[in-house]
């Protein structure tokens, strides 16, 4: 299988340029440090010069804290890293020329473009299991029990914001000539989804209430609208297949 | 094997016409030298064969086959050598061809083998393991044709498959597509007309679009066989040159002047009244020369010719 071919010379790729060295170590580290963050706050606050004051007024941290602050890295580190990581893989094959070299042979451009975002995707998803299970180890440690169910599916919430957006920046890749417009382009839509979750009541029906709804399990509640989950997946769909319907009628 | 024939090809980029209503037809097993000068349509016509970019009309048949029928089944016959071959860096050539035999669907095994095979032949085997991102013009060039070559392609496209070899790499390269004529039809673009009037057997020569004409090698050589006159001056003239290269292309029986050293090369209308005006010329502006000969014409003479290089 031709796709089979592609993955696997994009999985390659990524450890080869380090790209998921970088993502592992980076989501891991953090993974690791945010229990030990929040625990660390109210000391934190001591050794800040006038920062006694406020020592009384800050709560005992929780596990919830820990959480939020799990949650609040670990989405900011991996959407900056996936924006990086995806910015450049058409446009950089286009410019250059490696594209056409390749498509000009048996590999339909589908296969080519599906092969790069489930590389990535691949590579996001070892590094959030393993940055997983470290916080969880250490909040284990720090705080006490988790609910291992819901610590999974608050994973895998993460896991699919982070696609989300290596979605639409592949879409972006796909449609312009240089890797700093797509970025430019996936912040922008970044900021604007942004903005439109926080119009009332709409936010729900974001990418956003991923991660809402996974702190919302976390602390115990019950979840009962996922339309930020399917409005999520369809994201991932409606991208994918327009930068394939595009990319086809492509010049190389 | 592969005949190809395109059926007045257009496209437009911009307001440029790059093809301008192209017909071309290259014999199944045939060696085909697509000349033409700087942006006259030749990569735009390779793209195109290659299924990288799409004309705005006419038509391509690869055997009786219409291409807007085949994709990838046609594909997996071609093998395209692109004007600047680029690779990725970070993979060696064994893993590059590696790579291009599983888009192939070789075996594990046959591919094994003619990777080894290629690397040989192109003579990348001492550096098959080293990255591709240090790899010099020539060497990418070399890598180039190997991969081009990976699955004994029926038809194969080279855009200037020799411009980046020095002269032995070029003599290898050329002889290789003297011996793949037996395998499979070439179309090769070039500029360089002395490699073209080595290796190919058929020529067609390409300018703004349009096919100005397409022959046998021979046939066409006969046919412009306009004789030329090839003039070696002594080393004295050598200040003169500049001047005498002037007052030459305005003679009226001259139609082109190229300096080689010093070698002049005239095109010449006709070679009687050419060799009265040039050695009158040359009598009154005291150049003296060598050797005066009657050549025959070259590539290079019927290429500037049809073109329009010349006045
Ligand atoms: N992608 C493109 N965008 C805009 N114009 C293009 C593009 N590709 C080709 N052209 C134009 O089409 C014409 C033909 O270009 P082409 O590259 O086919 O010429 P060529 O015969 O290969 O020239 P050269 O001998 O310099 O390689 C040129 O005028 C060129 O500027
Ligand atoms: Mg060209």
């Amino acid at each position: 299988m031709n796709f089979i071919t592609a993955f696997n010379k994009e999985f390659l790729e990524q450890r080869r340029t380090r790209k998921f060295l970088i993502a592992l170590v980076v989501l891991v580290l953090f993974g690791m440090t945010s229990p030990l963050m929040a625990k660390m706050t109210p000391q934190i606050m001591t050794m800040v010069p006038g920062g006694e004051a406020f020592v009384g007024m800050i709560p005992e941290p929780t596990i919830n804290d820990a959480v939020a602050q799990y949650i609040k890295n670990i989405i900011q580190f991996g959407v900056l890293l996936a924006l990086v990581f995806t910015m450049g893989s058409i446009t950089i094959e286009k410019d250059k020329g490696t594209a056409a070299m390749i498509l000009s042979k048996p590999m339909p451009r589908g296969s080519f473009l599906l092969a790069k975002f489930t590389s990535l995707a691949l590579t996001f998803i070892i590094a959030v299991v393993i940055a997983g299970v470290a916080a969880y180890y250490y909040t284990y440690f720090l705080f006490g029990q988790m609910n291992i169910l819901n610590w999974i599916t608050l994973n895998g919430l993460i896991v699919l914001y982070i696609l989300v957006y290596i979605a639409i920046t592949l879409l972006y890749s796909t449609l312009t000539r240089t890797q700093y417009v797509a970025i430019g382009l996936s912040f922008g839509t970044l900021i604007f989804l942004g903005i439109l979750g926080s119009l009332p009541g709409f936010g729900i029906n974001l990418p956003d209430a991923l991660i809402s709804n996974a702190s919302l399990l976390m602390s115990g509640y019950p979840v009962t609208n996922w339309t930020g989950l399917w409005v999520s997946l369809g994201i991932i769909v409606v991208s994918i297949t327009t930068a394939w319907l595009v990319f086809r009628k492509q010049e190389l | 094997m592969n005949s190809v024939k395109i059926e007045d090809l257009r496209k437009k980029y911009g307001n440029v016409n790059a093809l301008d209503g192209l017909n071309i037809q290259v014999d199944s097993g045939s060696v085909f030298g697509f000349l033409g000068p700087n942006g006259a349509g030749k990569t735009t016509t390779l793209r195109i064969l290659a299924g990288l970019a799409q004309a705005d009309s006419g038509s391509i048949f690869f055997g009786s086959e219409n291409t807007s029928k085949s994709g990838t089944d046609q594909k997996a016959r071609l093998g395209y050598l692109p004007e600047e071959p680029a690779f990725y860096g970070w993979m060696s050539p064994r893993e590059y061809l590696d790579y291009v035999g599983k888009i192939f669907k070789l075996e594990a095994k046959e591919r094994q083998l003619r990777v080894d095979q290629l690397l040989e032949k192109s003579g990348l085997k001492e550096a098959a393991k080293r990255r591709i991102a240090g790899f010099s013009r020539g060497m990418r060039q070399r890598l180039g044709i190997a991969q081009a070559l990976m699955n004994h392609p029926s038809l194969l496209l080279l855009d200037e498959p020799v411009s980046a070899l020095d002269p032995a790499g070029r003599k290898e390269v050329l002889e290789m597509i003297e011996g793949l004529s037996s395998e499979c039809t070439v179309i090769m673009s070039s500029h360089i007309l002395a490699d073209v009037e080595r290796v190919c057997d058929t020529v067609g020569i390409i300018n703004k679009g349009k096919l100005i004409t397409q022959a046998k090698k021979q046939d066409l050589l006969d046919r412009y066989a306009i004789p030329a006159l090839e003039i070696t001056t002594s080393n004295g003239s050598a200040s003169l040159m500049p001047e005498w290269k002037l007052r030459l292309e305005k003679l009226p029986a001259i139609t082109g002047v190229t300096v080689e050293g010093y070698r002049f090369h005239l095109a010449v209308k006709d070679v009687h009244t050419s060799q009265q005006e040039v050695m009158q010329d040359a009598l009154h502006h005291n150049v003296t020369f060598e050797k005066l000969e009657v050549v025959k014409p070259s590539l290079e003479d019927i290429f500037m010719q049809l073109t329009g290089s010349l006045k």
